[in-house]
């Protein structure tokens, strides 16, 4: 086991580039308005007014901007898939996709260290560890079943050819009522995510002391010195 | 009489039919007017089809029923206009069905066998019902054959298959889970004739109407939405077409049957109004000869043309229901208990975090507390 130097010495790493922090932050915004108006939506509260009708729109409104959001959730969405080809080594695909048996292990052993806490291992990685890689990787797969049976249930309301690009997810599982249901389902990945995700910045934030909770903002990270001699060794093994 | 017919074909066009009953000129062509304005095509439509009316001998119709209640049948003979029913339901019109035909035992499979004998590839065959698969088809079985062995039967010399009402079209209440018979649509079964799907339980009789006259009249079927059903009638959501939809867009919703709300007429969404997912021109056809429709009736829809509606969650809520998870189950119910779950593990593994690495943080603190004093 490899143990660090006291004091540390840390050196600073441009982690998250602009674009990413862009997406992110769009992204999170994106979902907390489709999840909050996708609530009401689904089950509306019950106000009650004296006013007419044509002297309301307030769920037309919710609807609007569920809508937007979904728009804006598409085109950020796909500008990240793009970004994984043209970015830095950190927003690279590589590092969402389980390629070899070394990012395997690598997940077992985030598992220990951090989540099951049987093994202490100073945290080496710098971008994603490999088990964020792998949940980034599932919740890409959740936004592109958001999306396609969040627009499979709007293309019916629309002219436009891109929602109609989706018409034919509704018949492919039964139906409007059905796609509702798996839209409403695919939500609370959603929820149990940002959840979690929130929830573990902090801890890393909190045990590693590198910055891992302004990173989003800034794009730095703060590395230990020992970090960088092991990737010198590792260039010169190879 | 009319000598648009063609010398070739003995049998009567419908025009010829229709005035051999006692119909004037008038009484077709506002028949025409009517079911062109159905079929949602433009006023030269009226022309066109007339002139197929007029020309074409009439198209022998073979009409199945197997596990249904009848409803499209009697849906069918209430269309608005008398000459629908008489044109396709008159037993000379029609070679075939159990409900209207004069002839019965032996006589009525004759008159069956012989249809699809003489016409061979040319007679339409309606499809009322859906049918069981479970063991060798007894579930359902007319004059000593299974449901299953008749369809096969009629169905290879039909030019096109009508699958009418839910039944036939997605197995309706009868393939609700358990679905103990194995009730099966039509698509499912057939396979190389081509199937136009009219469901709803039971469809609009003038649907039904404008479906068939649109394929006798054109010799072609309709122009049909992804799931196979006459796009002139299903591309539009209940809701969108709905009286009610003002007030749905301004969020002024029923609670309950007997609230304010309700006699003001306001949205039927919160009491399970399944308008917003269900494809049908209940809003502008109406029913009854357009005297209403469920909405106006003060009860919401509850999407009978959607597939598997009888299994789509309760019909007075718009909550949900998770398959496999019980009855009482809904997605938001479930979604909670992982909430509950997944905020009991982050508090678990907070403590843990400070139980096992509370010495590396304190190592941390302790370095920073040092810089602090340096500077």
């Amino acid at each position: 086991m490899r143990t660090l130097t006291h004091p540390h010495l840390l050196r600073r790493v441009f982690v998250w580039e602009l674009p990413v922090r862009v997406y992110h932050w769009i992204n999170a915004a994106c979902i907390l308005v489709l999840v909050a108006t996708g609530f009401i939506i689904s089950d509306p509260p019950a106000i009650l007014s004296g006013k007419e009708a044509y002297q309301n729109y307030w769920f037309g409104t919710t609807r609007f901007l569920h809508f937007t959001a979904s728009y804006l959730f598409l085109f950020n969405f796909i500008f990240r898939l793009y970004w994984g080809f043209v970015g830095n080594k950190y927003a690279n695909w590589h590092n969402f996709i389980p390629s070899n048996r070394k990012f395997w292990s690598d997940i077992m052993n985030v598992l220990k260290t951090d989540i099951f806490m049987t093994q202490r291992e100073p945290e080496t990685t710098v971008g994603h560890n490999r088990l964020a890689g792998l949940t980034y990787l599932l919740t890409f797969f959740a936004f592109g079943l958001q999306c396609l049976t969040g627009f499979g249930l709007y293309a019916a309301m629309s002219d436009w050819w891109l929602p109609n690009l989706f018409g034919w997810v509704a018949p492919l599982v039964g139906g409007d009522f059905m796609l509702r249901q798996i839209h409403h389902w695919i939500m609370w990945f959603f929820i149990l995510f940002t959840i979690i995700h929130v929830y573990l910045v902090f801890y890393h934030d909190y045990v590693e002391g590198r910055g891992e909770l302004s990173s989003m903002a800034g794009g730095w990270k703060f590395v230990e010195e020992e970090v960088f001699d092991e990737a010198d060794k590792a260039h010169e093994k190879k | 009489m009319d000598m648009t017919t063609d010398p070739l074909a003995k049998r009567p066009t419908y025009y010829e039919e229709l005035r051999s009953k006692g119909y004037t000129r008038r009484d077709f062509m506002k028949f025409c007017t009517m079911i062109t304005a159905y079929m949602g095509l433009q006023q030269s439509g009226i022309a066109q089809v007339a002139d197929a009316l007029k020309s074409t001998p009439r198209i022998p119709v073979i009409w199945l029923h197997f596990q249904e209640c009848t409803c499209c049948s009697e849906s069918f003979i209430r269309t608005s206009h008398p000459i629908t029913a008489d044109i396709l339901l008159d037993k000379i019109s029609l070679d075939y069905t159990e409900t209207l035909m004069a002839a019965s035992g032996h006589q009525a499979e004759e008159a069956m066998q012989k249809t699809m004998k003489d016409h061979y590839g040319e007679y339409v065959l309606c499809v009322e019902g859906s049918v069981p698969t479970f063991g060798d088809g007894e579930y359902c079985c007319i004059g000593g054959k299974s449901a299953v062995q008749i369809l096969q039967e009629t169905a290879k010399g039909a030019k096109a298959i009508i699958a009418w009402g839910s039944c036939a079209c997605n197995g309706c209440v009868q393939a609700a889970k358990p679905n103990p018979t194995h009730a099966t649509p039509i698509h499912k079964l057939v396979k190389g004739v081509p199937i136009v799907k009219v469901p709803g339980c039971p469809p609009i009789g003038e649907v039904m109407a404008g479906t068939l006259v649109h394929i006798i009249a054109f010799g072609r079927l309709p122009e049909l939405d992804g799931i196979g059903r006459p796009k002139a009638f299903y591309s539009k959501r209940i809701h969108d077409s709905c009286y009610r939809r003002p007030f749905y867009d301004a969020g002024m919703f029923v609670e309950t049957f007997d609230d304010e709300n309700a006699k003001k007429g306001y949205c039927l969404y919160k009491v399970g109004c399944k308008g917003p997912s269900t494809y049908n021109a209940c809003g502008i056809m109406k029913w009854n000869n357009g005297v209403s429709y469920p909405i106006q009736s003060g009860h919401g829809c509850f999407g009978c043309t959607e597939e598997q509606y009888w299994d789509n969650g309760p019909i007075y809520e718009r909550i949900p229901n998770l398959a496999g998870f019980g009855i009482e189950s809904t997605a938001d119910k479930v979604g909670m208990v992982a909430l509950g779950v997944t905020a009991a593990g982050i508090a678990a593994h907070a403590v843990a975090t400070n139980l096992r690495k509370g010495k590396s943080v304190d190592t941390l603190i302790k370095e920073g507390k040092e810089a602090e004093k340096e500077l």
